[in-house]
């Protein structure tokens, strides 16, 4: 477990120094998940190292999510005035967006699997 | 016999008693949604959010020195996005074949997305800096941050418009999805990432391994795209 968590960690890394010097807008731990993904498809060995830590990991990614959640409820007030509207459009424009995309790959799918 | 309040600023001090806080109210969230038949409205994030809000208030505990225990979860968001690769993996073969529906998935969601949230609000009355601040809502957080301030929005606004969007695509995509009649764990997944980024990827996998790892996959290409597009849209709004 903790050789998976060092590599994981370690490829965060590696992302966190490469956008940084290439000055890229991409956080650093979306380019180690790119990263490490190409480093399965060279070295599938890998995969079995890190696959049981991930699952872990993974099946409590909801967790990681309280800390910025709780810091988000003292900062409602920073809406001020705005913020009925401002909830009811973030409400009105997820559900869409959740439609229109989950519709669109059906519909996509299914016209071209034919 | 120690004082209460001799114990009590003694655990203030330190980040044990806010870590054991977040980890036994998420436990309390993750609990109510099994025994709720996990409705997607009893959320974990939102009932443990809510829980620790309400601890924080009533003990007039400040949410700098709740983040001093809470950081320990907080960090380990980087590993787990990293390790999100495990199942892009395990599905390469799945997530191959649907490429033409994925990339029309994400066009058609991160453009509905950014359009729909700035059309409402402003139809809504809401103007300046908090429109801006909403257009990069669906990416996730780092990226949502640094559009924002590229275009002239708030990044601590935009940090609040992206958690408050994460929930909401957890809580309500799978009322939407039954009554659209969508049971594709790969179309659910995927709409999920695009529409509400790493919240939303934590609620696919809670259908299944399929469904989270297509909206892993969505999480990191809206990423892109929302960089991409959201600061050529936001000119058609200001």
């Amino acid at each position: 477990m903790i050789r998976a968590i060092a590599i994981l960690l370690g490829f965060q890394l590696a992302g966190e120094v490469t956008a940084r010097a290439l000055g890229l807008s991409l956080p650093g731990p979306v380019l180690g998940f790119a990263a490490l993904f190409v480093a399965f498809l060279v070295w599938p060995p890998l995969h079995a190292m890190l696959a049981e830590t991930a699952r872990g990991l993974l099946a409590h990614l909801s967790l990681l999510f309280v800390p910025a959640g709780v810091g988000v409820v003292g900062h409602i007030s920073s809406l001020g005035a705005q913020s009925a509207a401002v909830l009811a459009a973030i409400i009105a424009s997820t559900a869409l967006a959740i439609a229109v995309g989950a519709g669109t790959f059906v519909l996509v799918d299914r016209a071209t699997r034919r | 016999m120690t004082d209460f309040a001799d114990i009590w600023s003694y655990l203030a001090q330190g980040p044990l008693l806010w870590l054991t806080a977040t980890l036994i109210a998420y436990l309390v969230g993750a609990w109510l949604q099994k025994v709720s038949g996990t409705k997607p409205w009893v959320n974990p994030v939102l009932i443990a959010v809510a829980l620790l809000a309400g601890v924080l208030t009533v003990s007039g505990t400040a949410y700098e020195t709740y983040f001093e225990g809470a950081q320990f979860v907080h960090f380990m968001l980087g590993p787990a996005t990293v390790a999100l690769a495990i199942p892009l993996y395990d599905n390469r073969a799945l997530i191959r074949a649907s490429a033409l529906p994925m990339l029309a998935a994400l066009v058609a969601g991160s453009l509905t997305a950014i359009l729909s949230a700035l059309a409402i609000a402003r139809a809504l009355g809401v103007s300046g800096d908090v429109l801006i601040s909403l257009a990069p809502k669906s990416a996730t957080a780092p990226v949502a941050l640094g559009v924002a301030e590229a275009i002239g929005g708030s990044p601590t606004l935009t940090a609040v418009l992206v958690i408050l969007t994460g929930i909401t695509g957890a809580v309500i995509a799978a009322p939407i999805l039954n009554l659209l009649r969508i049971r594709d764990d790969r179309a659910r997944g995927f709409a999920l990432g695009t529409a509400s980024h790493g919240i939303g990827t934590a609620r696919a996998f809670q259908e299944s391994q399929t469904s989270g790892a297509f909206s892993g996959v969505a999480m990191g290409l809206n990423a892109i795209l929302t960089a991409l597009i959201a600061p050529v849209i936001i000119r058609l709004f200001t």
